[in-house]
């Protein structure tokens, strides 16, 4: 028996030969997604499949005295006409609170509204017909009798004792509220040099997504199962949230998930339509569609980011920053969102503002108000927007004030890359982050000092540029701690199943989800390169609460670093399983042997020994001529979830570049770029693109992204005429650059990268904007930065 | 999103589409393009009971010039007046606002016709057709009407077409010797309707206007063509003489608030295309406070 070279050991189970690890490849869902062959929940069509049509009310707040349907029952192809009161019968209401979130209240909610509408686009009634368009006309049948009443829509005044409660069994509108103090923020003001104090105000907004919200639900009376078509993140959590409310048991519900055409966490909620839809298949006994329209989708999809937030920053003119306060206030609709709740985003910002610097002195207080709007919860990046452009735009605001450079400030503040691991003020534990690492590659890639240059001589000809920059950090990752430790039935972990099957291919069950992330290629990647196979023969089955091992999803950044890491596991052991058999035919020891290429082969020199599908065969149709005792076990399953950090907390940098038309307003943005770390990268270019996809949604909300309400509560955009989404034409070349810190939690080292773009990129915007203005002595701290705030900034209207 | 159950035809020539229209009265809508019509439907604004598709009418297609007249069939495309050389050779000021005109998907569906009669007041057709002086050709049961653009434009939405009447196609006055034409417009995006918008025609000799047409969109209920511009023509331009003609722009304009903008915003913008169009087809870098 000859030994193992040395090298063979430092080699982890991702260097090894024709690994994929790092590497682009296309994938696999390419082609089937751009032949048109994909299956949106559109697409489904099943045999006896009626329609659902909401009517919903006009009206943010009032009574529903009553509601005739005679004549919509009598519109052809009507099925039937749902109330709210008969839905009641099968769906249970619920209530989106979570215990670790001291004191948040929230009231129950209904499927369909039952006496009491409390937003515009509240569901009063469900038209069911044998077509949409069937429903449509019917609908418009249906009379509804309301009493409106008092709607409560300012945020800034729902805690007023003159302002009604929404929910009186509550006693007041304040939903949540959390205060932190850490280190000794008061003497650090006093004893600041400069102390900066301004508003922030952000935009309330929505996740556009291309494919909107949709359900197919199919309640099979004979098998007493539901079947849930839905493009949704969480499967298992949807599967458990249905058979809890519906009075069933989870083996009841089976929650199919194929295509989705982008979530953006939109679709990571229960919503009360799709809960209706699933109580309409129970209780009509027949396959129910649900496809929201574009209007309804800007009523009823989530909103976010509805906030105004005081800031506070103290300062030394040698740059050292002493203290950060904020007092955060946002509205968050009349429900909190169920399961996960309205207060993490608020809490989020609590949890993150000023994370990147060495302070230790923070204070800060939110707080969550109830409103008649439509209700708010998580969307892409949760909580980071704010935190970032809040920390970032005071520390610009702060480096303004003593004549600092903006990148010299942060240089000075934030965390030295060899401090790890360290907390922040807000106890958040950082297990190694890259900030001046990153803040120097970023200034490399931009070129900075030429750029500032270049803007020195472009003022001399009226020519007004703007650089603004902004470090973040972002939660991924997470661990139970995030919604089980709250009571929530969402799971943090995710599983795993590998087999090779009868000709060598390989066929891995995965519990997180594709909406076009790449969760699909990520895993095929990992499971080719740790079992030695070919990417295109391994399958990835994803989606299907019956087919795959239990698990979280794909949300919150955790799909490649949890999901992974279970991948990674599964297909060691199928390796080490494979490798037993292997050894045995060749009359061999599993140590001597690898699987390169498909084939397990000599570990030493490579040399071919036996086929992987050589050794399916063997195994599935001629076991009987394996030696005695063998019992080969050729799938595998494993199963991961963090458990040292609560949170893989990852860091970057974002930097813009534009063009401020004083005259006009308008900004036009001409460079963008972005250096961040998620520890080891998967693939290069599904992490870019994810970047350059998030930093889009974060410069939609810096200029051009709002859902306008007027002050009865009524949403006055909701099209996209009106509702103005970034589009091609004013985004900017995005470049991407890496620093790579990996986890060492898990053998894989992916942190997650999904919403490191939108979490910085409003902040460098504005930023950006308040160094073009600088020689105006302007200062804008509104987003969306509309022709409008800039023009009333400048007094030019 | 579906539109209510409607009644459809395929009008086969112009006399038949004008006898469907004098049948149905304002319970039909003319189809054109559909780029403004079908949204309005599946929104269920508007529930026509009868569509009179007019898009297999030949003699409503195409670009002929005629002894100093260019003539622009209703059912001209978009896309099509953005390709076209004669259009660009004899109007250039329509291939340069076109491109402004939404995005390619609608430029290659969306027509002239359709863009004129409907009316939009942030339409950058509605403005050229001011600007060049265009006439368009309205034609009803009882034979044809010719309105200069200026008659044409009513208000949001609302033309000097009746129900019964097809437009059939406008007619425009080639580009004069010394002529030169400004276009801008500012919108939040590429392709949305404009905040504000300037179509300008001008004929400039030795530094000066000797005639200047400015039509400026998105700032009334229709677009309007300044008289106070005409204090620009034939005189030396001084900041001061800018400022009046800007102030009494002012007074001609009637700009409504809605979520792009404040009136005081379509104002502001609107004189600052003045600016930018005077200072830009003068060559008189002098007059923009951008480059002072
Ligand atoms: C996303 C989007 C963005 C857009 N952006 C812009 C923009 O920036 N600027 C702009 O100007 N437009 C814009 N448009 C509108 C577009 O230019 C339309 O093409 C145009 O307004 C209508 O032309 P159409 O041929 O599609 O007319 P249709 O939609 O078919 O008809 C419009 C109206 O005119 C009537 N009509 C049509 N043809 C005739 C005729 N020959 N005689 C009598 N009545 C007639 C119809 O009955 C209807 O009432 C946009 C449209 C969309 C969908």
């Amino acid at each position: 028996m000859t030994t193992k070279p040395a090298h063979r050991e430092i080699l982890s189970v991702l260097d090894r030969p024709n690994s994929y690890i790092g590497k682009t490849v296309p994938r696999p869902n390419l082609d089937r997604l751009l032949q048109g062959r994909g299956l949106y929940v559109s697409d489904v069509e099943l045999p006896r499949m009626a329609h659902v049509v909401f009517l919903r009310s006009p009206h943010a707040h009032a009574r529903i005295i009553g509601i005739d349907a005679s004549a919509a029952n009598q519109s052809p192809g009507t099925i039937a006409v749902v109330t709210g009161k008969q839905l009641a019968a099968v769906i249970t209401p619920w209530v989106g609170v979570l215990s670790h979130l001291k004191g948040l209240k929230s009231a129950p909610q209904s499927a369909i509204a039952i006496d009491r509408v409390c937003w515009q686009g509240e569901a009063v009634a469900a038209v069911v017909a044998t077509s949409r368009a069937g429903a449509e006309d019917a609908a418009e049948h249906v009379t509804v009798e309301y009493q409106e009443l008092e709607p409560v829509t300012d945020m800034r005044t729902a805690l007023d004792p003159k302002i009604p409660v929404i929910h009186p069994v509550l006693g007041d509108n304040l939903a949540f509220e959390r205060n932190h103090d850490a280190g000794h923020v008061d003497q650090a003001f006093a004893e600041s040099d400069e102390v900066v104090e301004t508003e922030f105000i952000f935009g309330r907004h929505t996740g556009v997504t291309l494919e909107p919200r949709a359900v197919v639900a199919d309640w099979n009376a004979a098998e007493a199962r539901l079947t849930i078509y839905q493009g949704t993140q969480a499967p298992h959590m949807v599967q458990n949230i249905a058979a809890l409310h519906l009075g069933l048991q989870e083996q009841q519900v089976r929650v199919v998930c194929k295509d989705v055409g982008g979530s953006f966490g939109i679709k990571v909620h229960i919503y009360a339509d799709e809960m209706a839809t699933y109580a309409l298949s129970k209780l009509l006994r027949r396959p129910i569609k649900f496809v929201a329209d574009r209007v309804e989708s800007f009523n009823t999809d989530i909103h976010a980011r509805d906030h105004r937030c005081m800031g506070k920053i103290g300062v030394q003119h040698d740059g050292t920053i002493k203290a950060f306060e904020i007092d955060d206030l946002t509205g968050i609709g009349p429900y909190s969102m169920y399961p996960r709740t309205s207060a993490i985003e608020a809490n989020q910002i609590v949890n993150l503002v000023g994370g990147p610097y060495v302070t230790k002195n923070y204070r800060a207080r939110a707080r969550v108000v109830l409103q008649n709007k439509n209700v708010m919860c998580q969307y892409r990046a949760v909580g980071h927007p704010i935190a970032c452009s809040v920390t970032e735009g005071l520390v610009d605001l702060a480096a303004m004030k003593i004549g600092m450079d903006p990148v010299e400030i942060r240089r000075r503040n934030l965390i030295a890359d060899d401090a790890y691991p360290c907390a922040s003020p807000s106890g958040l534990r950082f297990e190694k982050l890259s900030h001046h690492a990153s803040l120097d590659k970023l200034l490399g890639m931009m070129d900075y000092q030429r750029l500032r240059a270049e803007q020195a001589e472009l003022r001399k000809a009226n020519i007004h540029r703007g650089i603004g920059i902004a470090t973040f950090i972002e939660v991924t990752n997470p661990s139970a701690a995030f919604y089980g430790v709250g009571g929530a039935r969402i799971s943090s972990q995710d599983g795993v199943a590998v087999r090779l099957d009868a000709q060598g291919s390989v066929i891995c069950q995965t519990s997180i989800t594709e909406q076009g992330q790449g969760s699909e290629s990520l895993t095929a990647q990992i499971v080719g390169s740790v079992l030695g196979v070919s990417m295109e023969l391994v399958r990835v089955i994803l989606g299907d609460t019956d087919n795959t091992p239990y698990g979280g999803g794909t949300w919150a950044s955790r799909g490649a670093g949890i999901g992974g890491e279970a991948a990674l596991q599964a297909a060691k052991a199928l390796r080490k399983n494979i490798l037993d058999v292997a050894a045995a035919i060749l009359q061999s020891t599993a140590a001597e042997l690898d699987i390169v290429n498909n084939s397990v082969v000599d570990a030493d020199d490579g040399t071919p020994r036996i086929e992987l599908k050589e050794l399916a065969r063997i195994v599935y149709f001629r076991p009987d001529t394996l030696p005695p005792g063998i019992q080969p076990e050729l799938m595998a399953t494993r199963h991961f979830v963090p458990r040292e950090y609560p949170f893989a907390f990852t860091n970057g940098v974002q930097a813009s570049w534009l063009e401020l038309d004083a005259q006009t307003g308008f900004i036009k943005l001409l460079k963008h770029w972005v250096v961040e770390d998620c520890g080891t990268i998967i693939n290069a270019q599904l992490v870019d693109e994810q970047i350059r996809g998030g930093v889009v949604q974060g410069l939609g909300a810096a200029l051009f992204e709002k859902c306008i309400y007027d002050e009865r509560g009524q949403l006055t955009n909701a099209n996209m005429a009106d509702y103005l989404v970034p589009m091609a034409a004013e985004m900017p070349d995005i470049d991407v650059g890496h620093v790579v810190s990996p986890t060492a939690e898990t053998e894989l080292g992916a942190k997650g990268a999904g919403e490191a773009g939108t979490a910085g990129a409003a902040a460098a915007v504005v930023n950006a904007v308040n160094d073009a203005l600088r020689p105006f002595g302007a200062v804008v701290t509104e987003i969306p930065l509309t022709p409008q705030v800039i023009l009333t900034a400048l007094a030019r209207i | 999103m579906k539109a209510s159950a409607f009644a459809y035809a395929r009008a086969t020539s112009i006399g038949n589409a004008l006898e469907l229209l004098a049948a149905h009265g304002d319970k039909a809508k003319v189809l054109s393009g559909g780029q403004s019509l079908m949204p309005a439907m599946n929104l269920r604004l508007i529930s026509p009971e009868l569509i009179v598709d007019i898009g297999e009418i030949g003699e409503l297609r195409g670009i002929a010039l005629k002894g100093g007249v260019l003539s622009i069939g209703a059912l001209t495309r978009h896309a099509d007046l953005l390709k076209s050389p004669e259009i660009a050779a004899h109007s250039p000021l329509l291939t340069t606002a076109v491109a402004h005109v939404a995005h390619p998907a609608i430029r290659n569906r969306g027509t002239i016709g359709g863009s004129l009669a409907h009316a939009d007041p942030a339409s950058e057709l509605p403005a050229c057709m001011l600007a060049l002086g265009a006439i368009i050709i309205a034609r009803g049961q009882a034979g044809e009407r010719r309105i200069p653009a200026k008659d044409f434009f009513r208000g949001i939405y609302e033309t000097a077409l009746s129900a019964d009447e097809l437009l059939v196609a406008v007619e425009l006055p080639v580009t004069r010797k010394n002529a030169s034409h400004f276009f801008d417009e500012f919108a939040r995006r590429q392709g949305d309707y404009a905040i504000a918008g300037l179509a300008a025609d001008a004929v400039v000799k030795d530094g000066a206007f000797t005639d200047l047409h400015l039509a400026f969109f998105a700032v009334g209920d229709r677009p309007v063509l300044s008289n106070a511009a005409c204090r620009l023509i034939n005189v030396v331009i001084t900041p001061a003489l800018m400022a009046d003609v800007s102030a009494a722009l002012d007074e001609e304009l009637n700009p409504h608030d809605d979520q792009q903008a404040t009136a005081s915003m379509r104002r502001h913008l609107a004189k600052v295309l003045l600016v930018r169009c005077v200072s830009t087809l003068l060559g008189r870098t002098d007059l923009d406070a951008r480059a002072a």
